[in-house]
């Protein structure tokens, strides 16, 4: 539909026009340059997906077409947007411009907003910096923007702060902002990024239709390829500050011409789909017939019953209820849920370090509650951890050898320096990072290599049991499949255990072969990854399969279509 | 064109320009800032006057001489003499002394003693950190000026109890933040995971809380002992400070004071100058230590 309509519209005069655009970051030691020469132009009613990995200069355009970079950026080229060029643009100039003619949506909706203003009264507060309105005009307009972005009994919610909204409805209301006068061009960098994939598609839905509607041109800043599918009708590929490729998006995604777009999308993982085999064939689960692997061996760890209750009283908060799973040797469970659905919670409980309100924990067949905590010490000799964020695993003060070595610290103190230095040497050589890097500082390396020194830390000691939190969240797409394939390569080698959590159902169906789907503290159904993630039994499944966006715009086209009839279809079932 | 390329495994990052270790980065932006480094030379500059000045330039400050008291500055006495006839040049130095040893002392006691248990209650938690942070209120909420006149009046300390009063009666603020510190710190993803590998908490605090706490002691250290220098003369100044003929910068402003209206500034403006001057140095030095060090600032 959008890709007709853009197809009706390209006479008309682009509302935004690069031309050159440089820009140039002075840090503390050098002149970084950011973006290099980048022209592209988007014209009304039409969506440019500005795609491309972290560092590769896609925010900074947008940034930049906003003129809203730093102090310390030098722009060249031209920026222009409804005729005004924005570089070199006084500050009077940009401030008349944006919010009326451009305006912007951000990854955070946390942020973007006022936490100790009405929201109905920032989004009059929009109003009426540009148009003059009487304030109960603008107040009456606010309800009517909440009204169009979705968000129920806005009469009411004109009155919320947005601490009593959930995530969702923030970034409605950052977005009804960011329409509040009609502009010309909105500029949406990661806008779904923090958002569970549910909501996602709700916001994408608003996104298209909205733009649809009042014929605002759009440029989306995005990393994920099943949005740019979604939404997108022209896409420019960015890389190393350079846009490489730019073409409509089924040729851009079908059909890529560059090399660094082809290595891209080979990346992504893929969600295979019943209704879409023949179009996304990628895999079945992979890890079919993991070493050791079967249902006769007694589990690595084992939860029974397990519920965590948080706080006491009336504040209490019951982040698990009744969960019971196990891993068993050398198999990988996949735990999927939404944002606090209490995937990393049951990590953590695994873990020992959350202490289970009720139910009862085995690790390697020992009750956790029942064991003097020197025992416990040495079970968790047993256990390896990858976390989410490859900054904050790494203790910046120590070099890469350091932290590698801490758990040979703890549970093999009768290494000598030589011994422990070999094993070190090995392990950083399982995981394919140089040896060089023992010495180097964890902040000297990039995200995926960080992610890698945090799991050859984690089987540095050759654990039966890896746990795995997020693990590739934070990374790039290339990244991630590098860092899923050490781990997997390891785990036929070494045979360990993993419980995989993740909020992100490809990557789950290429890497585990069972599955457990979370929801609210419960597990919602678990089965083998084939089955459930393919033909679900629940609704709740179903549902969270239909939002996620693939990165083919022409299967994605069907699936939207598809979840909007069963959505449709479900509100009606609600009612009987 | 596929020149630009690299590999999968470098994205992004490839072309920022390589990280020099924390410790050089924080060493080179410290001596960019040129209060603090002027801070520095000042301390450097009263530290040689008064531990190595008296060895150049040796006085009596003992004896009192009472042929030559209140003379102006020049000839033998460079900035004149005292009330009792001590050299002032001289005394500036043995006041300072007094007043630096005393200062660092209590500024180095207050810090450690605010760390243990700011650590402690950050890293235990729970209603044993609620307890310990109420008495810490509850030390604020009493005026250190106070408590140091009270005790004053009770017993007069020597230089090790003087020192020790003013250490136990400002490590409230520092434990303060290092406590606020140690909570940011045990819940990072690394202390995690050492735990949950069956790391030890003894571990956890000397390997990983303390060293990334030291950059926030430090510059608590260096504000602590601008503090305890200003309160050393404060209490001196109330005449409650080191017993004559021993002296500090703060006995020595009390004394001159005396003899304001008379004219006899040189017994004013020295000591309140050097109180001054090393007070402001000590807290450019903070300044620009906590510039310096900021980890979080380069993300």
């Amino acid at each position: 539909m959008t890709a007709t309509q853009a197809s009706a519209v390209p006479a008309a005069e682009p509302i935004l026009e690069l031309d050159g655009l440089g820009v140039v970051f002075t840090a503390e030691s050098a002149q970084v340059p950011a973006v290099r020469g980048v022209s592209l132009h988007v014209r009304p009613g039409e969506t440019l997906a500005l795609v491309g990995e972290s560092g590769s200069g896609k925010s900074t355009v947008a940034l930049a077409a906003m003129g809203l970079l730093a102090g310390n950026a030098r722009v060249s080229g031209r920026a222009v947007i409804a005729g005004t060029d924005i570089v070199g643009a006084d500050e009077a100039g940009l401030a008349a411009l944006r919010g009326r003619t451009v305006s912007m949506v951000f990854q955070e909706p946390a942020t973007a907003l006022d936490p100790l203003t009405r929201i109905g009264k920032q989004i009059a507060e929009v109003i009426r910096n540009h148009r003059d309105v009487s304030a109960k005009d603008a107040a009456a307009q606010a309800v009517d923007l909440l009204r169009r972005v979705g968000i129920p009994e806005p009469e009411k919610r004109v009155e919320a702060y947005p601490f009593q909204l959930s995530g969702g409805q923030r970034q409605r209301v950052v977005i009804a902002m960011a329409i509040a006068n009609d502009p010309a061009l909105l500029i949406a960098d990661e806008p779904t990024t923090a958002l569970d994939v549910t909501v996602q598609a709700e916001i994408l839905d608003l996104l298209r239709r909205l733009a649809a509607e009042t014929g605002t041109g759009v440029l989306l800043v995005t990393h994920n390829m099943g949005v740019v599918a979604d939404f997108a009708d022209r896409v420019a590929v960015m890389y190393h500050g350079r846009i490489v490729e730019t073409g409509p998006v089924e040729d851009v995604l079908l059909r890529p011409s560059h090399e660094y777009t082809r290595r891209l999308l080979a990346a992504v993982p893929r969600l295979s789909v019943a209704e879409a085999d023949k179009r996304a064939p990628a895999g079945e689960a992979r890890r079919d017939d993991g070493p050791g692997s079967g249902s006769g061996t007694a589990p690595v760890v084992e939860l029974r019953d397990i519920s965590v209750v948080f706080g006491r009283g009336k504040r209490a908060v019951r982040a698990l209820d009744g969960v019971s799973l196990d891993v068993r040797p050398g198999e990988t469970l996949g735990l999927v849920g939404e944002s606090g659905s209490g995937k990393s919670t049951v990590a953590r409980v695994a873990l020992g370090l959350i202490p289970p309100t009720s139910g009862t924990v085995s690790l390697f067949g020992a009750d956790l509650a029942r064991t003097r905590s020197r025992a416990r010490r040495a079970l968790r000799s047993g256990i390896g951890v990858v976390l989410q964020d490859p900054v904050a695993s790494l203790d910046a003060r120590m070099t890469v050898g350091e932290c590698v070595a801490e758990p040979l610290r703890v549970h093999r103190r009768e290494l000598s320096a030589q011994e422990r230095r070999s094993r070190i040497e090995a392990v950083l050589e399982r995981v394919r990072l140089p040896r060089e890097v023992v010495r180097r500082a964890p902040g000297e390396l990039s995200g995926g290599q960080r992610q890698r020194v945090s799991l050859a830390r984690a089987l540095v000691l050759e654990p039966r049991l890896l746990v795995a939190d997020e693990p590739t969240s934070a990374l790039d797409v290339s990244v991630q499949e590098s860092v899923l394939e050490v781990i997997t390569e390891l785990q036929d080698e070494l045979g360990f255990a993993c419980l995989f959590v993740s909020h992100d159902l490809a990557v789950v169906q290429h890497f585990a072969r069972r599955v457990a789907v979370m929801r609210a503290g419960r597990i919602e159904e678990q089965g083998p990854t084939g089955e459930t993630l393919l033909h679900p039994e629940t609704a709740y499944t179903r549902r969270l399969l239909a939002a996620v966006p693939v990165p083919d715009p022409v299967v994605q086209r069907g699936r939207r279509a598809e979840r909007l009839a069963t959505l449709a279809a479900g509100l009606t079932e609600a009612g009987a | 064109m596929s020149a630009v390329i690299q590999p999968a495994t470098t994205p992004g990052k490839a072309d920022t320009p390589r990280e020099t270790s924390g410790t050089r980065l924080a060493v080179r932006r410290f001596l960019r800032n040129r209060l603090a480094v002027a801070g520095l030379g000042v301390v450097v500059f009263f530290v040689l006057f008064c531990f190595v000045g008296p060895l150049v330039y040796s006085t009596d400050q003992t004896h009192t001489a009472l042929q030559q008291v209140n003379l102006s500055p020049g000839g033998a006495h460079w900035l004149g003499t005292d009330a009792v006839g001590h050299d002032e040049l001289g005394r500036l130095m043995y006041g300072g002394k007094v007043s630096l040893i005393v200062g660092l002392a209590a500024g180095v006691l207050a810090t450690v003693i605010g760390t243990l248990w700011g650590a402690a209650a950050g890293y235990a938690g729970g209603w044993i950190d609620a307890v310990m942070m109420r008495i810490v209120d509850a030390g604020i909420a009493i005026p250190a000026l106070f408590i140091l006149l009270v005790v004053s009046a009770i017993t007069t300390p020597g230089l090790a109890g003087l020192i020790l009063i003013l250490g136990l009666v400002s490590w409230l603020v520092p434990s303060r933040l290092i406590r606020a510190e140690t909570l940011s710190l045990k819940n990072r993803d690394y202390v995690l995971t050492l735990r949950a590998i069956g790391g030890t908490h003894a571990r956890a605090i000397l390997r990983h809380i303390l060293p990334n706490s030291v950059s926030t002691i430090i510059v608590a250290t260096t504000f602590q002992i601008a503090d305890a220098i200003l309160l050393v003369a404060y209490v001196s100044y109330l005449g409650l400070g080191v017993q004559p003929p021993a002296t500090d910068w703060g006995g020595m402003l009390s004394a001159g004071l005396t003899a304001a209206y008379s004219g006899y500034w040189w017994l004013i403006l020295p000591p309140g100058l050097a109180i001054i001057l090393v007070v402001w140095a000590f807290n450019a030095i903070g300044d620009g230590l906590r510039d310096a060090f900021d980890v979080r600032g380069r993300g």
